[in-house]
């Protein structure tokens, strides 16, 4: 192995890759047989973290950065002058058996520029995984990216190697695509999208009859979009997030806020910030659509296009919605009390499993550990004492707000800081 | 009279043994330690338990019986902590279960049980630290090394996660602090002791010819994925806190 030339290609290719977010490596079944090696049937492992917080739980790489297409939010776009590169298949081959053997990684997360064909380049895309699988006996985590015009053949077969496949939206809504990546169709996404959704019910539906069924994509597949780029309202991005969840039973949508690397006119200026508060409540609202049993349009409507920076969207939610609180705590349902703001799913199994044994008041809640600081103003508990006058939305607000802190406070912080020119 | 002092040996048996002590003896006041333990009350009314098969698995299976395999697991990483007066905890937490007679495991607002749940908590995220944190070398005879320390004693609880994925490869982890650790020899896993004391930190001629070579590209690709415009330190310092920088390979080796 020629380490020179192969640190020199991972450098491109791993700096090419990192735009995209997704590094799960959970969901998969897929157990260590006949003393292979790896095992990816347990929870998904983070194996570090890079400066910037994000975990790095996959060898996150392209296969080459070479790309026929020109789409303008995209780094390794066709105009941009950049250092161009290119793996051989057992290159990648080699560097994920040697980092996974040293506890490095999960497992690999391949993309790729597109060169040729899409098909040309899906192609490319499985022989690295079928060998990874049938040469390496390899039981790892193999994340795949679907290229965006590839054929039905090759999606099929992609899956049968691959945990995950995901194929990038980018662009939440048609016109921001036909703007900023005029070259590629809607359906060139949906297209593999469809198919793979198909197959998984399908191969699902033959495993209950014939046990020995292999596996596709035991992982679901998962998509990105980017935040920020079009001057989309958080309305288009999660309406249309959830059309992606029912549509094509994703696994994940993950929230890329646009991290400027152009001069085009169509994109936001190169000195604008990554919005990553908007990002974070964009990942907030996700989770209360997916682990909370909230609506989306409870969420986000036509009086609510945008999302509060200030405050998260359940508390946002319930200061909309004061009829329904307070919440008796010790007789409310599991729904009721997952929509309290500021109590997450662990704290409301705690008071579920607690609340068996004698009715809670603010001492019991406080030894379990459950966060008060938002939730006292929409709980009533068995205790006469009670955080709950007849304050109004605003008043509420501005207390939790008082009593609160976040690292994006300077983000929107409308106040003047007196002390900003003495520090 | 003084209250008596048992002393243990540092197993989870001999543990189970004081339990079924305190009951055949009626103790009400009494406490616990592992072999080894400094303590300096010359005059306390001492004893030696011997662990005891049949007794031990007595009071475990009686606390079984109204529990579940749950509640036992949870026990058993809260007492694989080694954190000083665990022992009277998981005594608390099986008289209360066998006064009550049944399964109150979960009845987080008994204190005692609320504590051996956040003490199991953090054996959790220790083990789950390991698994993720864990950075074998090459040898040159093939095996796949490692040396830990964690602040608990994870070792017993890893050992089936590193065995199922590491399958066909020989390795061995060893935990620094406890001088004790496990081997893989591709068939299955014994427990070993290491003899370090003529081996520097990192003696590079043991190694893999390759090793440092691999080493070196981690690095290159871990620094290559970081987005720079994204700088996060707190997060980043959350998420890996600096007691565990010296196991990462990325974080250690020098360009």
């Amino acid at each position: 192995m020629n380490f020179d030339r192969i640190k020199e290609k991972l450098e491109i290719l791993a700096d090419a890759a990192k735009y995209d977010v997704s590094c799960s490596s959970s969901g998969s079944n897929r157990k260590n047989t006949k003393n292979g090696l790896g095992d990816s049937s347990g929870m998904g492992i983070c194996h570090s973290y890079t400066e910037d917080g994000r975990c790095v739980s996959l060898l996150k790489i392209l296969l080459t950065n070479h790309c026929i297409f020109d789409c303008a939010y995209c780094v390794t776009r066709r105009s941009n002058d950049i250092k161009r590169a290119a793996f051989k298949v057992q290159e990648v081959v080699d560097l994920t058996i040697n980092f996974y053997r040293r506890n490095y990684i999960e497992g690999l997360f391949l993309s790729s520029g597109i060169f040729k064909s899409p098909d040309h380049t899906m192609e490319r895309l499985i022989r690295v995984a079928k060998k990874l699988r049938e040469e390496e006996n390899f039981n790892g985590y193999i994340h795949l990216k679907s290229i965006p015009g590839a054929s039905d053949e090759l999606m099929r077969e992609a899956g049968l190697y691959a945990d995950r496949l995901s194929v990038n939206i980018e662009v939440p809504t048609v016109s921001g695509l036909k703007l900023l990546a005029p070259e590629k169709k809607h359906e060139d996404f949906t297209k593999p999208m469809l198919k793979v959704k198909n197959e998984i019910i399908q191969f699902k539906n033959e495993r209950k009859f014939i046990k020995s069924t292999p596996k596709y994509a035991p992982a679901g597949q998962s998509t990105q979009m980017i935040v920020g780029a079009t001057g989309e309202s958080d309305r288009d991005i999660m309406y249309s997030a959830n059309y992606y969840y029912k549509q094509y039973n994703m696994k994940r949508v993950y929230y890329s806020g646009y991290v400027p690397i152009t001069t085009d006119p169509r994109l936001p200026a190169i000195t604008s910030q990554v919005p990553m508060l908007r990002e974070n409540r964009l990942y907030q609202t996700d989770w209360l659509l997916r682990f909370y049993g909230f609506d989306i349009r409870e969420l986000l409507n036509n009086d609510h296009p945008n999302l509060d920076l200030d405050i998260d969207p359940k508390l946002s939610w319930a200061l909309r919605n004061q009829h329904l609180f307070p919440v008796n705590i010790n007789t409310a349902d599991k729904s009721m009390l997952a929509r309290i703001p500021g109590l997450g799913m662990r704290s409301v199994f705690k008071i579920l499993q607690a609340r068996k044994y004698r009715k809670l008041n603010w001492e019991h809640l406080k030894a379990i550990g459950i966060a008060l600081n938002r939730a006292k103003y929409f709980i009533v508990c068995d205790s006469r004492l009670w955080e709950r006058k007849d304050w109004t939305p605003e008043q509420i607000k501005s207390k939790i707000i008082k009593t609160s802190s976040s690292k994006f406070r300077k983000d929107y912080s409308t106040q003047l800081n007196l002390f900003d020119h003495a520090s | 009279m003084h209250p008596k002092i048992l002393i243990y040996d540092g197993t989870f048996k001999g543990l189970l043994t004081c339990i079924f002590q305190i009951y055949e003896e009626k103790l009400t006041e009494y406490s616990i330690y592992p072999e080894g333990y400094n303590q300096n009350d010359f005059f306390a009314n001492q004893e030696h338990v011997i662990t005891d098969e049949e007794k031990s698995g007595r009071v475990l299976e009686s606390f079984k019986k109204y529990t579940s395999k749950k509640a036992v697991h949870r026990i058993y990483r809260a007492f694989l902590s080694e954190i000083p007066g665990v022992e009277l905890l998981i005594v608390d937490f099986f008289k209360h279960i066998f006064e009550q007679k049944t399964d109150l495991s979960d009845d987080f607002s008994h204190p005692p049980i609320l504590k051996i749940a956040q003490i199991d908590r953090k054996v959790g995220r220790e083990k789950h630290r390991m698994e993720a944190f864990i950075r074998f070398e090459l040898l040159k005879d093939g095996i796949f090394f490692t040396k830990i320390a964690p602040d608990f004693n994870v070792l017993p609880l890893i050992l089936k996660h590193f065995k199922n994925r590491y399958a066909d490869q020989q390795w061995i982890i060893y935990d620094e602090k406890r001088q004790f650790g496990l081997y893989y020899n591709l068939n299955k896993v014994t427990p070993i002791s290491l003899d370090f004391k003529n081996n520097s930190k990192k003696n590079t001629n043991i190694l893999h010819e390759d090793e440092i070579s691999f080493q070196k590209l981690w690095k290159s690709y871990f620094d290559a994925s970081n987005i720079k415009s994204r700088k996060n330190t707190k997060l980043h310092l959350q998420h890996v806190p600096k007691r565990y920088w010296k196991y990462l390979t990325e974080k250690t080796i020098i360009m």
